[in-house]
C-alpha cells in the first residue's frame, strides 16, 4: 500500500514536472550580466546605483531571487504554487506590478514601490527597513539583470483621471461593466475568486495560480488604494493570466467598476457604505 | 544646327529606350519570380484528435452546436496530408514578404482562426473578436526574444493591431478558454501554411537555390533543399511523423 502510493506520488510528480514549464527559463551568463553594471534608477530624487546595493541585494534578496537574479535562490525550491508564487525571475524583464501598459517595461517608480510594499500572497516580504536611497539602488540592481532595460525604455504610464465621489449610479454602472466584460470568467460572479476558468489557470512558466479573491480580507499585491486597482485591470498583471482592459473599459466607467469591485472587498469604504441602500444582485453567468 | 537637333533627338531617343529596357527588365523579373509547392505528409497513424469539452462555456457549446471541434495539433486529411504546417525559406536575405493585406487572427466560435498564422517581422496583424463571449488573447513568446502581452477582447471589442519583432513560434493562448491554443509563425520572407489535404505554395520566389524548412507544432522541423528556376514551380515534399 505504502509503496503503491509512494511510486504513484513519484510517477505524478514526473508527469506534473514534464507537463511544467512552458517557457525556457532565461539563463544569462555573469559576464552578460555584469556589462550592465552602470545601469541606474531615476526615482524619489535619487540616482541609484548598481554597485551600491550589491550588499543588500546579497543580504536580503539573494535567498529568494537567486545570484543571477533567476529567481532560483535556495528558498525558490520550498515554494510551491499556486499557495506560494515563485520569485521573480529578474533576467525576464516581467513584471506584474506597473503603472505601464501590457507588454511595456515598469518604471522605476513602479519597482520602487513594489519593493517598498512587498507582495500580498507570496513570500515576497515587506521592505520597509530602507531608506529610500537603499530602494533607488535596488531598483537599478533588479534592472540590470534583463537586457531589455538597456534595448527598451518603460511603457508611458496609463493616465488615471481624479477619482469622482461614489454615487449609487456609478456603483450600479460598475456592475454593469463587470458583467460586461465578464471579470466574473475568472474572478467569480461575486469576487470569491471561483469563476468557470479559474481552475484552469496558469502563469507563464507553467505554474497553476489562481484569481484574486476580493472576499478573504487579502490585498490586491500591486496595492489597495482605489488607484491602485483601477491601475491593475487597465494594464493587467504581465506574466499571469489576468489581461489588461485598457482598450475595453473608458476611463469614467474603470471608477464605476472599481467601485462596484469595493464592495465585495471586506475593506471599510464609501462604496460600501453607499451599496447597503441597494440590494445589488450578482451579475448573470449567463447573459 | 542641323547636328544640334540630330543630337537631341539621339539623346531623347536614348532615353526612351533606356527608360523601356528599365520597365521591361522589371517586368522580366516580375516574371522569372517562381514558387515553391508541394505537399506535407504525415506517416503512420495518425494520433485521435480529441473532441473538445466547452462545457465551462455555454456560450461556446452553443456556438458549435451543429460541428463540434476538436484538437488541431495534429490534423490529417483523408490523403495523409498534414494541415497547419508552416513552410518557409531558412535564412532568406531578400526583401521582408510584401503582403497587400493585413493578416488577421481571429477568434471565432471560442476557436483560433487561422491556428496558424504566419506574419513577417516587423508586419502589422490584426486580432479581432467574432464572439460574443470574452476572450483574453495571450502570446506567450519567449521573453528573451519577443515581448509577451496579455489583452481583454470582450463582445464587440474593436480589433487589436500588433507586430512581433523578431522569428520565432509564438504560442498563443486565452486563459478563459484554455481549449484554445494558436499560432503565431514568425519568419522572414515568402512563407505559406498548409491547407487541410497538406499542401501549400509559397510565392513570389526569386529563382534560386534554397533550403526550405517546414514546422509543425510545437516544435518539429524538417529540412529540405530545392532549386528555383526563373518562372517555374519547384517542388518540395515533406513527412512527419510522431
Ligand atoms: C522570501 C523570498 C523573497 C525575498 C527574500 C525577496 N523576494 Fe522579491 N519576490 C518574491 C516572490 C515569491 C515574488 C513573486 C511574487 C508573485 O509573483 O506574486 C517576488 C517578486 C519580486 C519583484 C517583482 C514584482 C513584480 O511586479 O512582478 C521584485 C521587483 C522583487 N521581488 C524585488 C525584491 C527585492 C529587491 C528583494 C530584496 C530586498 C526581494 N525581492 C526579496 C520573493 C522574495
Ligand atoms: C483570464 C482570467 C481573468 C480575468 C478575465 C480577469 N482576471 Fe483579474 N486576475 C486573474 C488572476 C489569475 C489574478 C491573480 C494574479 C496574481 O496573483 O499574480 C488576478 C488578479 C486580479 C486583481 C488583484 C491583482 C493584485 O495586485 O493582486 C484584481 C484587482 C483583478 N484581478 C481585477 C480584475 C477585474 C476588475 C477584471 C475584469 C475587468 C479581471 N480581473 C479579469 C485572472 C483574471
Amino acid at each position: 500500500m505504502r509503496t503503491t502510493l509512494l511510486t504513484w506520488s513519484l510517477l505524478l510528480s514526473v508527469a506534473v514536472m514534464l507537463a511544467l514549464p512552458s517557457i525556457s527559463r532565461a539563463q544569462l551568463t555573469t559576464e552578460d550580466i555584469a556589462s550592465r553594471d552602470n545601469m541606474e534608477s531615476h526615482v524619489a530624487g535619487y540616482t541609484g546605483h548598481v554597485h551600491d546595493a550589491a550588499y543588500d541585494y546579497r543580504r536580503y534578496c539573494v535567498g529568494c531571487h537567486g545570484e543571477m537574479g533567476d529567481g532560483n535562490g535556495e528558498v525558490a525550491q520550498w515554494l510551491e504554487p499556486p499557495m506560494w508564487p515563485k520569485p521573480r525571475d529578474f533576467q525576464l524583464g516581467i513584471f506584474k506590478c506597473r503603472s505601464t501598459p501590457t507588454g511595456t517595461l515598469p518604471t522605476d517608480d513602479d519597482l520602487f514601490d513594489t519593493i517598498a510594499r512587498g507582495l500580498d500572497r507570496s513570500a515576497m516580504p515587506i521592505w520597509n527597513q530602507f531608506t529610500k536611497y537603499q530602494r533607488a539602488n535596488l531598483v537599478a540592481y533588479v534592472k540590470h539583470f534583463s537586457p531589455r532595460f538597456v534595448s527598451e525604455k518603460p511603457g508611458t504610464p496609463i493616465v488615471i483621471p481624479p477619482e469622482p465621489e461614489v454615487t449609487p449610479e456609478r456603483i450600479k454602472n460598475g456592475r454593469e461593466v463587470f458583467a460586461r466584460v465578464q471579470c466574473w470568467k475568472c474572478h467569480g460572479v461575486q469576487g470569491m475568486a471561483n469563476g468557470p476558468s479559474a481552475s484552469t489557470l496558469t502563469d507563464d512558466l507553467g505554474y497553476k495560480i489562481v484569481p484574486f479573491n476580493f472576499t478573504d480580507g487579502t490585498r490586491p499585491k500591486c496595492g489597495d488604494t482605489d488607484r491602485d486597482i483601477y491601475r491593475i485591470f487597465m494594464t493587467g498583471l504581465d506574466g499571469t493570466p489576468m489581461p489588461s482592459f485598457a482598450d475595453n473599459i473608458k476611463p469614467d466607467e474603470a471608477w464605476d467598476l472599481v467601485f462596484y469591485l469595493r464592495t465585495f472587498m471586506q475593506q471599510k469604504s464609501k462604496a460600501k457604505e453607499v451599496a447597503k441602500t441597494l440590494s445589488l444582485k450578482p451579475v448573470s453567468a449567463n447573459p | 544646327m542641323k547636328n544640334r537637333i540630330n543630337v537631341g533627338a539621339v539623346v531623347s531617343a536614348l532615353v526612351l529606350v533606356c527608360c523601356g529596357a528599365l520597365l521591361l527588365s522589371q517586368k522580366v523579373n516580375a516574371a522569372g519570380e517562381g514558387k515553391i509547392t508541394g505537399t506535407v505528409k504525415f506517416e503512420g497513424t495518425p494520433p485521435h484528435m480529441r473532441g473538445i469539452d466547452m462545457s465551462k462555456d455555454p456560450w461556446c457549446v452553443k456556438a458549435n452546436a451543429n460541428t463540434p471541434q476538436h484538437l488541431q495539433t495534429t490534423e490529417v486529411g483523408a490523403g495523409g496530408g498534414l494541415e497547419y504546417v508552416a513552410v518557409y525559406i531558412d535564412g532568406w536575405s531578400g526583401p521582408a514578404n510584401v503582403e497587400t493585406s493585413t493578416p488577421v487572427f481571429d477568434q471565432k466560435n471560442c476557436m483560433y482562426v487561422p491556428h496558424v498564422m504566419a506574419v513577417d517581422p516587423g508586419q502589422t496583424f490584426k486580432v479581432m473578436t467574432s464572439d460574443q463571449t470574452a476572450h483574453n488573447i495571450h502570446p506567450e513568446p519567449n521573453p528573451m526574444v519577443n515581448i509577451p502581452w496579455n489583452q481583454s477582447q470582450p463582445p464587440g471589442a474593436p480589433p487589436i493591431e500588433k507586430s512581433w519583432k523578431n522569428p520565432e513560434m509564438i504560442p498563443v493562448q486565452c486563459n478563459i478558454h484554455p481549449w484554445m491554443h494558436g499560432w503565431h509563425v514568425v519568419v522572414k520572407g515568402p512563407v505559406a501554411v498548409t491547407d487541410e489535404n497538406g499542401k501549400y505554395t509559397i510565392e513570389n520566389v526569386p529563382p534560386g537555390s534554397y533550403t526550405v524548412k517546414a514546422w509543425h507544432e510545437p516544435d518539429t522541423t524538417e529540412t529540405t533543399k530545392v532549386t528555383v528556376a526563373a518562372g517555374q514551380a519547384a517542388t518540395a515534399d515533406f513527412s512527419f511523423k510522431k
